[in-house]
């Protein structure tokens, strides 16, 4: 039934849908981003606002360099990763069982959700005080604030995950066997997962503020510790490198949770 | 072996006092190797009683014997969903193994099982997709291999096919007549497609609309295997028809009682 391609006349069918395309378009972002460097150094090079308000590129990833060389970045740096790492593994392993456990047992939901909804307007910020009251100006404190911080997200999350398995699944399970105990471990666990990733997720980003915050208050060490002592000594650029590595650490840290979550969700296309 | 369901009735309360009553005194019983198939108008209680006899949900009253079950190392039952009820964080080959995994079966015998009843549905070659990468027949011969692989006394189905295509849905008859032809397995299952009871059961019970109660138990003596073409012979038109009979029944009665 094959017709031949003939010469024809008419309205030809255009696809009306064409805009709803996404592209990346990679080299643009890159354009962008060096374009936007380079009109920043230009500005500054030409005298038109003073280095000390707004420190060129440049100058930035030279004090960066220096600091590095004189290895002090790397002693902010790690203090704030070591105060990070323990404030919010502690919190997502513990918001996990938590979030768990209100999610799975009636009792529990009756008894933490209180206690939660009451707890988590708070600004984990403002308890720090009280903190360092009880468990001295050090690293504890400092700990337990990011902890708090990152806690709230994880058990939110996860409880809502949990809330949300499919009771179909659990009626499979049960079906198939499984003991209560053996059904969070089996189906709860795994259905709760994209949920307990959106908790890293967001965790991350919280810990991220709050050890800063935390630094601010008081430390003798950390990135925090090294922006405000740059403010304070009207070292601008020391001041904007600090705030770069935030930023960058940030984005490692997503990376790595990305990853993390492809590695342990590969059933999610 | 034999599973008797005794006086069954359920009636669900919601929170605010209202009532459903949605089976009625259900008598019935399920002999060795037996496909006994219950149909019945939608929202009769099918779902509700094949949930009961899986001890997923508890009877109001009446309850549910196995009868003469020497070796309790074998469960009672296994359930095909009709949402397929994968694991979808599991592969097809870890899906099948789930029950095993369950029953503590040495690894070797998990593994030789689950090949088993994963080439018995035709599924050979999927082991590693996940259920996502399958489409629904594919999944529900998944879900049919898992129930199998657990070895359970009695296969309990919920409109399994009923999410399929219809074309899908008769070859997937077809296969379910052969594996049922294989592994003689007790069966109950439900549906509300009589063409479909007709041709996959040994005798078709016809519930009444809610509440649901046994209006009728129907024997039907066609011969096995029993083979697509067998939709057209006479004997099996006139099984259909007495079934639908009945079904039409309730519905008239059903639409006269809305008309008052
Ligand atoms: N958990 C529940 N709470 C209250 N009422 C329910 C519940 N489950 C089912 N029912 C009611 O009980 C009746 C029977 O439901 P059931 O799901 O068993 O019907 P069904 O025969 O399987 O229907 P279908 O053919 O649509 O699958 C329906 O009226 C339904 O609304
Ligand atoms: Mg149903």
């Amino acid at each position: 039934m094959s017709e031949d391609c003939q010469a024809r006349s008419g309205a030809v069918v255009q696809d009306k849908t064409a805009f709803m395309v996404r592209r990346e378009h990679r080299l643009l972002s890159l354009i962008f981003i060096l374009a936007l460097f380079g009109v920043w150094e230009l500005i500054v090079r030409l005298g038109l606002v003073s280095p000390l308000f707004l420190p060129a590129p440049s100058a930035i990833l030279i004090t960066g360099y220096k600091m590095a060389l004189s290895g002090e970045i790397f002693r902010h740096i790690g203090a704030s990763l070591w105060r990070i790492f323990w404030g919010f593994s502690c919190a997502a392993v513990i918001g996990t069982l938590v979030g768990i456990l209100l999610g799975f047992f009636s009792v529990a939901e009756s008894i933490g959700n209180p206690i939660i909804a009451s707890t988590y307007p708070i600004p984990k910020i403002a308890i720090l005080p009280l903190l360092i009251l009880w468990l001295g100006i050090g690293e504890y404190s400092k700990i337990a604030v990011i902890g708090l911080g990152v806690f709230f997200p994880m058990v939110i999350n996860v409880y809502t995950g949990v809330r949300n398995a499919d009771p179909v699944l659990i009626k499979a399970a049960v079906s198939l066997g499984s003991s209560r105990r053996r059904i969070i471990l089996k189906v709860i666990l795994p259905s709760a997962l994209p949920m307990i990733f959106a908790g890293l997720k967001l965790g991350i980003g919280i810990a991220l503020l709050l050890v800063v915050a935390a630094e601010m208050i008081a430390a003798d060490a950390g990135i925090g510790f090294m922006i405000l002592t740059s403010a304070d000594l009207m070292q601008t650029t020391k001041l904007m490198f600090g705030i770069s590595i935030l930023s960058m650490l940030g984005l490692i840290f997503s990376w790595l949770i990305d990853r993390l979550e492809r590695l342990c969700i590969p059933w999610k296309e | 072996m034999r599973v008797v369901i005794e006086k069954i009735s359920k009636t669900f309360e919601d929170g605010s006092g209202g009532q459903t009553e949605a089976l009625r005194d259900i008598n019935l019983s399920n002999e060795e190797n037996e496909f006994l198939v219950v149909v019945g108008p939608s929202g009769c209680g099918k779902s509700t009683l094949l949930n009961i006899v899986a001890g997923l949900l508890p009877a109001t009253s009446g309850r549910v014997i196995f009868e003469g079950i020497p070796d309790t190392s074998r469960p009672h039952t296994a359930v095909v969903f009709q949402e397929f009820a994968l694991f979808p964080w599991r592969t097809v080959e870890r899906n099948v193994l789930y029950g095993p995994e369950e029953r503590g079966l040495p690894r070797k015998e998990r593994r030789e099982i689950a090949q088993y009843y994963i080439d018995l549905v035709g599924l050979t070659g999927f082991e590693k997709k996940y259920p996502h990468q399958l489409s629904g027949g594919m999944k529900q011969r998944v879900s049919i291999a898992r129930a199998l692989a657990n070895d359970p006394w009695l296969l309990l189905m919920d409109e399994p096919f009923s999410a399929l295509d219809a074309q899908t849905r008769t070859i997937m008859q077809d296969e379910l007549s052969q594996i049922y032809e294989k592994t003689h397995k007790s069966v109950l299952y439900i549906t509300h497609n009589i063409q479909e009871a007709v041709f996959l059961g040994d005798r078709v019970a016809v519930l009444s609309r809610r509440p649901g109660r046994v209006r009728e138990v129907i024997p039907i003596d066609l011969p096995r295997p029993r083979q697509e073409q067998i939709a057209m012979d006479p004997q099996f038109l006139a099984y259909a028809d007495q079934i639908w009979g009945h079904i039409r029944d309730q519905a008239k009665e059903a639409l006269a009682e809305e008309g008052l």
